[in-house]
């Protein structure tokens, strides 16, 4: 077992760990603290097969993240007020259910992520970074100015959405959902990492003049890239809207987009475990130094100045070394 | 003789008021190794960069395998079987040299759109990036990270991925740039007995190799080519003395 | 109804005139330092806050205008001597982290100083009212003078790049870095000074519209968005694209806004068709962006690379 593998696995017993002693300790506000690590993980990782893996930098990716969060509770308020969304030409109703929101909110960020990703691909580098930036903003806005759906104030669903055989409103329950996605989107990611697909992106990133010249074009390979990772970001989005029954336009800010980009690069750009590792680390900065200070994103800022100017590698760059063969 | 593999007909490609290539002709057959020799400046890697695509000649066209390349992209030429080399090794830094030569070899055998076996599970994709390897006598190298890699080894991986892409040709641009006596000699030998499995157009410096392995030779000087033939003709011909080789051999 | 629409034409020149103020230090630095970032907002609003703050201690916008000059090429050039000197020569991943985390600091490092409400500023006494316009209208005379002020920059900025020496050294560090110092210019002070320039005029926009919104943290991101769909429109790196494509930015969110939703409600009577033209018209101006980019990737006087 190389010491990054060892290190995946601490990572991953130790969000359930935590979890475990504030269950026994009934203390469910650290249930739910975890439940946002892991659900800010989920995200990244999904910006993370985006930008780490492909070398793709979105500054857009709260735009997906929005997308899942409204999918999520648009179906839900229509459940809410028994109103259908829609009724012609056909007649499509609200929903409570997490199995049909999850779908529609990934299906919607991945439509939305062709369109981005065909006119942002074609350019890149600073281009490719400023473009994702402003259409996500061009979301932000919409939501703010879309009336139908809470606008500005945002969109509260009275239940958290529901699924099969679980009492989601606990948080537990909740919790280990949540948890078993990121771990199935984690090993999803590592799953694509090793195969062909994946040897093209990573290929994509680091030569793609070589990439062309097996005969393999660069756009197709960073299209599905993007489009997955969008898909990904949504879930996580979807799941989002449901721990805070709450979706606003703030969900699609530039200010996640950056956050997002953050934890990728606080846990190790282009690790498997590298999101969640900064997540986590995220989380409790925010809820350790928040405690002392209003200003903890001041000492957010230094820290991340110091982790661009010193530690490059991220939290596993500097604990399990340089990257395997990828 | 059969029709040439690579046939490139009336090239003009200029930049401005720059004439960079200016008429160029030349021809690939089975079997040969046609080297183009020319001083810094002259267009070759402008002549390149219109045989992979990079470049869209002016005027002119180019015949590759019977069919015209004209409007496609580089690596639609890749996959119709154009394999290369560069001039400044552009590998995978971070990938082991196998799995940069499975990447070419996936074309091939299915394509890069398969997302769930691992890349390098025993099967056909791995047995002809591990032929390629053995074949340019890196085997032994293949776990190594590229980055890792001397810089004759790289070369090896170079050529190990150009062919592992099932090539009708290579197009190799200054493979013994850089490479130490030794490293030159054992590649010299190593491209000697590739001609058989593609024909080779060969852009190099080393006058020593490219007198060695060519059969053919193009003199490019200031975007024409100034003269083209055999080894001895070339040597013997005035105009490149002239121009170009000065008292060399 | 032709006044309306005057008056709304001179709004969009006015905004379009800031955004060129934004936009303008940010290509240059991209241009010549090949660095994007983000931090640009926060220069602003350390411009707004300085101006504010000054005139408020002093009774003076026009005090307070030169504090906020100062101030924001101060801050300019202290974060490029600290910081973004490191991130010449890294990849666009670290530099836009790096001025992230820098965003961070600056809005919580005024939040700290100033607080979370919002400062208030008033323009100047002689620009206070309103000017009357040939054709009978009466526009204010201060966004009046923001226009001029934008135009003066523009023609400024072309000169000082043209014809002056820190221009030659600008273009030259703009063509190639090696070569600029083979030639003696010490490029290390050249980028401080291109820097702390860029700085000076996001502050400046940042104090002037300073007057037109309330003064508070954060005010300097929306518009910093917006200047990077101008450089994106205009080709990154060239300030006359800055200039021409902040005027149709200005100008196309302005008459957007004001008239898609009348626009709306005349073509639908249904109550929600304000609110919809609404919706679009924020998102227009990422709509021209959008077809910009698809008609010219590399913007309208972008090089083609």
């Amino acid at each position: 077992m190389t010491r990054e593998t060892a290190l995946n696995l601490a990572l991953a017993l130790a969000l359930p760990a935590f979890v475990a002693s504030a269950y026994v300790a009934e203390e469910p506000f650290l249930i739910t603290l975890a439940t946002r690590a892991a659900i800010l993980a989920l995200a990244a990782t999904g910006l993370n097969l985006a930008l780490g893996f492909g070398g793709l930098v979105s500054f857009g990716h709260a735009a997906f993240f929005g997308i899942g969060g409204y999918a999520t509770g648009i179906l839900a308020s229509h459940a809410q007020d028994y109103t259908p969304l829609m009724e012609s030409p056909f007649l499509i109703e609200g929903t409570q259910a997490m199995l049909i929101h999850w779908p529609v909110g990934m299906i919607a960020a991945g439509c939305a992520a062709l369109v981005i990703g065909a006119l942002s691909l074609r350019t890149s580098g600073v281009y490719f970074i400023m473009i994702t930036l402003a259409f996500a903003q061009m979301f932000y806005y919409f939501a703010i100015s879309w009336p139908a759906y809470g606008g500005e104030d945002g969109l509260p669903l009275y239940l958290r959405s529901s699924f099969p055989g679980m009492n989601t409103l606990q948080p537990l329950p909740f919790f280990t959902l949540v948890f078993v996605v990121l771990i199935l989107a984690i090993g999803f990611c590592g799953m694509l990492s090793a195969s062909r697909f994946g040897l093209a992106l990573h290929g994509a990133r680091q030569t793609p003049a070589r990439l062309v010249a097996a005969g393999i074009g660069p756009f197709g390979v960073r299209m599905t890239a993007f489009v997955i990772s969008a898909m990904l970001t949504a879930l996580a989005g979807s799941l989002f809207a449901d721990l805070n029954r709450f979706v606003s336009p703030s969900m699609m800010s530039w200010h996640l987009s950056g956050e997002l980009i953050v934890l990728v690069i606080l846990g190790g750009v282009g690790r498997l475990f590298g999101p969640l590792a900064g997540a986590m680390l995220y989380v409790a900065i925010e809820h350790v130094a928040g405690g002392l200070t209003d200003h903890w994103q001041f000492f957010v800022g230094l820290l991340l100045l110091a982790v661009v100017l010193f530690a490059r590698g991220g939290l596993i760059g500097l604990l399990a070394g340089e990257r395997g063969h990828v | 003789m059969s029709e040439p593999v690579l046939k490139a007909g009336g090239l003009v490609k200029s930049f401005g008021a720059v004439v960079a290539t200016d008429s160029v002709s030349l021809t690939l057959n089975d079997g040969e190794i046609h080297a183009l020799i020319g001083p810094n400046g002259a267009g070759k890697s402008t002549l390149i960069k219109q045989i992979t695509g990079e470049l869209t000649q002016d005027s002119g066209s180019i015949e590759f395998a019977g069919k015209p390349l004209d409007g496609l992209t580089p690596q639609a030429r890749a996959r119709a079987g154009l394999g290369r080399s560069f001039q400044v090794s552009a590998l995978m830094p971070e990938m082991s040299a196998l799995q940069n030569v499975v990447l070419a070899a996936m074309v091939k055998e299915g394509g890069p759109y398969r997302f769930f076996r691992p890349v390098l599970a025993p099967g056909p994709l791995r047995d002809v990036a591990e032929a390629a390897l053995d074949r340019v006598g890196l085997s032994t190298r293949a776990g190594a990270r590229v980055a890792h890699l001397s810089h004759g080894e790289r070369r090896q991986v170079e050529i190990a991925a150009a062919l592992a892409l099932g090539p009708r040709a290579l197009l190799l641009d200054e493979p013994m740039a850089g490479m130490d006596p030794e490293g030159a000699a054992r590649l010299t030998t190593l491209l000697e007995g590739l001609r058989h499995e593609a024909p080779i157009l060969l852009v190099e410096h080393d006058m020593d190799a490219v007198f060695r392995l060519a059969d053919r030779i193009s003199v490019l000087v200031a975007g024409r080519i100034i003269a083209q033939g055999h080894p001895d003709e070339i040597r013997r011909d005035p105009a490149v003395r002239a121009a170009y080789l000065g008292d060399a051999p | 109804m032709a006044q309306l629409i005057a008056e709304q034409v001179l709004n969009g020149l006015q905004f379009g005139m800031t955004l060129f103020l934004m936009s303008a230090g940010l290509t240059l630095v991209f241009g010549v330092m090949g660095l994007i970032n983000l931090a640009h907002g926060s220069l602003y609003m350390v411009g707004a806050f300085a101006c504010a703050a000054t005139a408020g201690a002093t009774g003076s916008f026009w005090l307070g205008l030169v504090a906020a000059l100062a101030a924001a090429a101060a801050a300019g050039a202290l974060i490029e001597r600290t910081v973004l000197r490191r991130l010449y020569a890294r990849d666009h991943l670290d530099q836009v982290l790096a001025t992230f985390a820098l965003i961070l600091i600056f809005s919580e490092g005024v939040r700290f100083i100033f607080g979370s409400f919002p400062l208030y500023l008033s323009p100047p006494a002689m620009l206070a009212g309103p000017v009357r316009l040939p054709g009978g209208l009466d526009y204010p005379a201060y966004r009046l003078a923001i226009i001029l002020a934008g135009g003066v920059v523009a023609v400024g900025l072309a000169l000082l790049i043209g014809r002056t020496r820190l221009g030659t050294r600008i273009r030259a560090g703009e063509a190639d870095r090696e070569m600029a110092a083979a030639l003696g210019i010490d490029i290390n002070k050249l980028y401080t000074a291109v820097f702390a320039l860029g700085a000076a005029l996001a502050g400046l926009a940042g104090a002037l519209v300073g007057t037109l919104q309330s003064v508070q943290v954060g005010m300097g991101e929306p518009v910093l968005i917006l200047a990077f769909v101008v450089i994106v429109i205009g080709g990154i790196g060239s300030i006359r694209g800055a200039f021409w494509a902040a005027l149709l930015v200005g100008l196309v969110d302005t008459m957007g806004r004001f008239a898609l939703p009348h626009l709306f409600a005349l073509l639908t009577d249904t109550s929600s068709a304000a609110g919809i033209g609404a919706a679009l018209a924020s998102m227009l101006v990422y709509i021209v962006m959008a077809a910009v980019l698809v008609m010219r990737p590399t913007g309208l006087f972008g090089q083609n690379t």
